[in-house]
């Protein structure tokens, strides 16, 4: 939009500087106007909320044991039903979620840090650090990262502190890559070179005028990084070398619950719908983000 | 003569858009005759090239043509694609802006010429070749046989262009669209092409439609001009008349708003007030009237219809009779005038002493080896003194730009010295006083679009440089409330974004951003190029007027000698890296001594017709030669027009002896052993 302005001649006393509306105000304004991320937000606090205090509401504990009621549909005192071994899939799906969320949240906001920092910064550094920067990204691609894992993770008995750890260390190459081959071509643009010759600093650079760019790409891979990571630890925990029994994530529910599909469908449903209810909130909080963030998007409105 | 080509009756253009159709073309009617050139101009958004493009029916999908564009009595709108595609090439020529993407890289020019002959007509392989090569041949292509078997990439800009005049008139057309033909070339190539493309109308007899933004060039080449506006003709007249008695305020405008290369010096500009309106949001009533010094109540009633004010002479002005006559400073105000007096000897911010800069040539994907050195800029010295505007000028790879970011780099230069405000910026330097010289040189760049980013609001934008100059909060505040007030912008726009602003204002943004630290010396490049003709005046008159108010040194770099004359207080001509004239704006201008120097000077368009038509111009031969490989004596030996007339002794002593920088009779400094 092009708004017509006079064009006033310059005056001696300058008018006192206005009210200023700050940058994450003016973010939040326009993330506002979305609705479909306001409804993802709303569901994503639901579900934040029941894997909070869900374990808390029921009169059962997830790790109780009710051997009364086994192998129970859904009803009015398991409302979620119970399985093989009495376990209440309430309780336990709340607390499956909590574990799931922890490590895919983490994992997913680690790896999106660390690969923004390690991309940007290689491609803005450029020269030696660029070159050695890729040599390493490389050389972890090509390492079978999920058979180091699945070892790795079995020694330590499924610590799901030591999960996060490893998901991250072997899970950020490869946005590294992209967001170092995207950043090349921001680093050419005049108004870095502009701010290098007004004597900004190559992390403020970096930091203000390189990664925020890469802003819809980090949010992607953000929403998606939650995904993938509550995949890789399902399939570690169906295999037996993630989350182990006692504990319980969504993966290890999954897995239980993908055996006895046709007898005890409620085993499965309650963690799949969560899972699907899970991402669904997410990438509409990121579709939101990335229109609020992006200053030529007209979904934002025209702040 | 006037045989009638094509008619355009109430053609109208609608481009879907989020927020409802754009209409870019508003009813407009137009004729075409043969052998004769009908001039468009328009400022960006003003719906010329919608209209070319729906005559050549090359709309983009989803964009609506109505009305009638007759062709020898054939509506072309009508048309499906399949039959339009036998109108196009065989009876419509086109010439497009970018001649590197009007032509196929892989196939070899003769070759598409040839494609181009026989799309159309029924003749062998041979007969086209033939042809092929005869068309080259006549838009001056040396050795066309031989070079017909080059590819796009062998050729220059301008040789490219001329190939695309070759295709253009491959099959005789009845019309030429010529879109911007020469904007992405150099002044001295844009004579060359000009002058085929009017051996192209004098061979095939065709009309031209000729769209184009340079008064200048419409001066020298149209026979009749319209003028578009926010989608309408706002005026159309034959070109004398058009230029001697405007009766739009907006041509009028236009026309004040030009600075005339040999116009006296530092008058003011008369600039148009406002930015053309945005497409999306058309008031009722004449859409030029908000900027408009001569509006009435009644001017924002109704749009008025074109109508004829004289015979030939159409204008769409309620003020028409009023306006015709009278001079573009008469109606327009202008702006106050800035002092000129420059401080006699003040000290010099900027001292640049044979400043020499090489790149590497490589070649090789896998082993990289160097094929040899690149002489961006070589031995290169002038000073800039506090209060004065000294302007690089050439062509596109004289070596301006590398200059101008070897200066700001700060760093010491591959050879030769550099010197601000005092300081060799050479050796080890304490960080304070590095951070001293960073705010006393500030840089304005071309594309005011791309040197300010898009993510960040204007307050954070202003607020950069100042924090990295280690401003406080409350400092920061104040000073960016006192720079938006400088450079003539509202203070309430600080939460804005860049996109909600039209090409002028973020040049008045990235120029208060440059001010931000109190710098000494402002390093401008291009710094009006990118922007609309109406605009421009505006920001040369702000620059002007921050100079006196702030005492700043401009180090200028530009290609456009109507806007150098019009600011510089001492220019320095650049040839292939190498200064070869230096000296005072006035002199330089009144009396060049090099040979480059003045065929640069000839080859600037006179927004005059008059003048324009009947003056002496130099057309240099060839284009400028690669840096890679410099010759041996006088860089600009091989194009040199004065070289016939030398006696032989001289001219060996230009093949083998590189000539320096010696004064002149006359006050400035040429590089010519004939000066």
């Amino acid at each position: 939009m092009i708004t017509t302005l006079p064009t006033s001649a310059p005056d001696d006393s300058p008018a006192p500087p206005p009210p200023r509306l700050g940058r994450a105000r003016l973010y939040v304004r326009r993330f506002a106007r979305n609705r479909p991320a306001g409804a993802g937000v709303v569901i994503f606090l639901v579900l934040f909320g029941y894997a909070a205090i869900g374990g808390h509401v029921s009169r059962w504990n997830w790790s109780d044991q009710d051997f009364l009621a086994l192998t129970e549909p859904p009803g009015a005192s398991h409302w979620f039903g119970t399985n093989q071994g009495g376990n209440d899939v309430f309780t336990q799906s709340a607390h499956g979620l909590q574990r799931s969320l922890v490590i895919a949240l983490s994992v997913s906001v680690l790896t999106v840090v660390i690969s923004a920092v390690v991309g940007a910064g290689a491609a803005y550094l450029g020269g030696r650090v660029e070159r050695w920067t890729l040599a390493v990204i490389h050389f972890l691609l090509v390492v079978p990262a999920f058979l180091i894992l699945a070892l790795v993770s079995n020694r330590v008995s499924g610590d799901w502190r030591v999960l996060i750890l490893l998901l991250t260390l072997f899970g950020w190459m490869f946005t590294a890559r992209v967001i170092w081959s995207v950043s090349t071509s921001l680093r050419e643009r005049d108004y870095v070179l502009m701010a290098e010759f007004m004597g900004v600093s190559r992390r403020r650079i970096v930091a203000r005028h390189i990664i925020p760019h890469l802003g819809a790409l980090l949010i992607v891979n953000l929403t998606l990084g939650v995904v993938t990571t509550v995949l890789s630890e399902t399939a570690l925990s169906f295999l037996g070398f993630g989350v182990k029994t006692p504990d319980v994530s969504l993966g290890s529910l999954l897995a239980d619950g993908s055996v006895t599909i046709s007898s005890a469908p409620w085993l499965f449903a309650a963690p799949a719908g969560l899972l699907v209810l899970l991402t669904v909130a997410l990438t509409l909080i990121g579709d939101g983000l990335r229109d609020a963030l992006d200053p030529t998007s007209t979904a934002g409105g025209h702040g | 003569m006037t045989n009638l080509v094509l008619s355009i009756r109430d053609l109208a253009v609608t481009f879907p858009s989020e927020r409802g159709p754009v209409e870019a073309v508003r009813g407009i009617g137009l004729d075409l005759f043969a052998g004769r050139t009908l001039a468009l101009v328009g400022e960006s958004g003003s719906g010329k090239s919608a209209t070319a493009a729906s005559i050549m029916g090359l709309l983009p999908v989803g964009a609506q043509a109505r009305g009638e564009v007759l062709l020898g009595g054939r509506d072309l709108l009508a048309l499906d694609d399949r039959r339009m595609s036998a109108v196009r090439g065989k009876r419509i020529g086109m010439v497009f802006q970018d001649p590197l993407s009007a032509l196929t890289p892989i196939f070899s020019v003769g070759r598409q010429v040839a494609d181009a002959v026989r799309v159309h007509t029924r003749v062998s392989k041979a007969a086209a070749r033939e042809r092929a090569v005869e068309l080259l041949g006549l838009v001056g292509i040396s050795q066309p046989r031989r070079r017909a078997r080059d590819f796009p990439h062998q050729f220059s800009g301008g040789m490219r262009q001329r190939v695309v005049i070759a295709l253009a008139i491959a099959n005789n057309p009845d019309l030429i669209i010529a879109d911007e033909p020469t904007t992405a070339l150099d002044v001295t190539v844009q004579a060359q092409i000009l002058e085929v493309l009017e051996t192209a109308k004098a061979e095939t007899g065709a009309a031209v439609l000729l769209i184009t933004h340079d008064l200048g060039v419409v001066a020298g080449h149209a026979d009749e001009v319209a003028v578009m506006y926010a989608g309408r003709i706002v005026e159309r007249a034959e070109v004398r008349e058009l230029f001697a008695t405007p009766a739009m305020p907006y041509t009028l405008g236009l026309l004040g708003s030009m600075p005339a290369p040999d116009a006296g010096r530092r008058l003011p500009l008369v600039p148009i007030e406002g930015e053309p309106p945005s497409p999306a949001q058309r008031l009722p009533g004449c859409p030029f009237e908000p900027r408009c010094p001569l509006a009435r109540a009644d001017c924002r009633d109704k749009e008025p219809a074109l109508t004829e004010l004289r015979p030939l002479h159409q204008v769409a002005c309620v003020r028409a009779e009023h306006v015709a006559g009278r001079r573009p400073g008469d109606v327009f105000g202008r702006a106050e005038q800035p002092p000129v007096d420059t401080p006699a000897a003040a000290e010099a911010v900027l001292r640049v002493v044979g400043l020499s800069r090489t790149f590497p040539v490589t070649s090789g994907a896998v082993l990289r080896r160097r094929v040899g050195t690149l002489h961006a800029v070589s031995e290169v010295s002038f000073d800039v003194r506090a209060g004065e505007t000294v302007c690089l000028v050439g062509e596109s790879g004289s070596g301006k730009t590398t200059t101008l970011l070897e200066i700001m780099r700060l760093r010491p230069p591959e050879s030769g010295s550099l010197e601000i405000l005092g300081t060799d910026v050479a050796g080890s330097l304490p960080a304070s006083e590095r951070r001293r010289l960073r705010q006393a040189v500030q840089i304005v760049m071309q594309d005011p679009q791309a040197a300010l980013d898009p993510r960040l609001p204007v307050f954070e934008l202003l607020a950069e440089p100042l924090l990295a100059a280690g401003s406080g909060a409350e400092a920061t505040r104040d000073r960016i409330a006192e720079l938006l007030n400088l450079v003539g912008l509202p203070s309430d726009i600080v939460d804005r974004f860049p996109a909600a602003f039209s090409g002028g204002q973020r040049q008045r943004l990235t120029i208060a951003r440059a001010l931000a630290t109190r710098p000494r010396l402002l390093v401008l490049d291009e710094p009006v190029s990118a922007l609309d003709v109406s605009v421009r005046a505006g920001i040369l008159n702000l620059l002007a007027r921050l100079k006196a108010q702030l005492g700043l040194a401009y180090l200028v770099v530009a290609h456009d000698l109507a806007v150098v004359r019009h600011i510089a207080d001492r220019i320095a001509v650049m040839y292939l890296g190498h200064v070869v004239e230096i000296g005072d704006a006035e002199d330089l201008f009144a009396r060049p001594r090099h040979p480059y120097t003045q065929a640069l000077l000839s080859a600037v368009p006179v927004p005059d017709p008059v003048r324009e038509r009947s003056r002496e111009r130099i057309v240099l031969r060839g284009e400028q030669p690669s840096a890679a490989d410099l010759p041996t004596g006088c860089v600009f030996n091989d194009r040199c027009q004065r070289r016939p007339t030398l006696t032989a002794r001289l001219q060996q002593r230009c093949a083998d002896q590189r000539p320096s920088l010696e004064p002149v009779p006359g006050g400035t400094e040429a590089a010519c052993h004939a000066a």
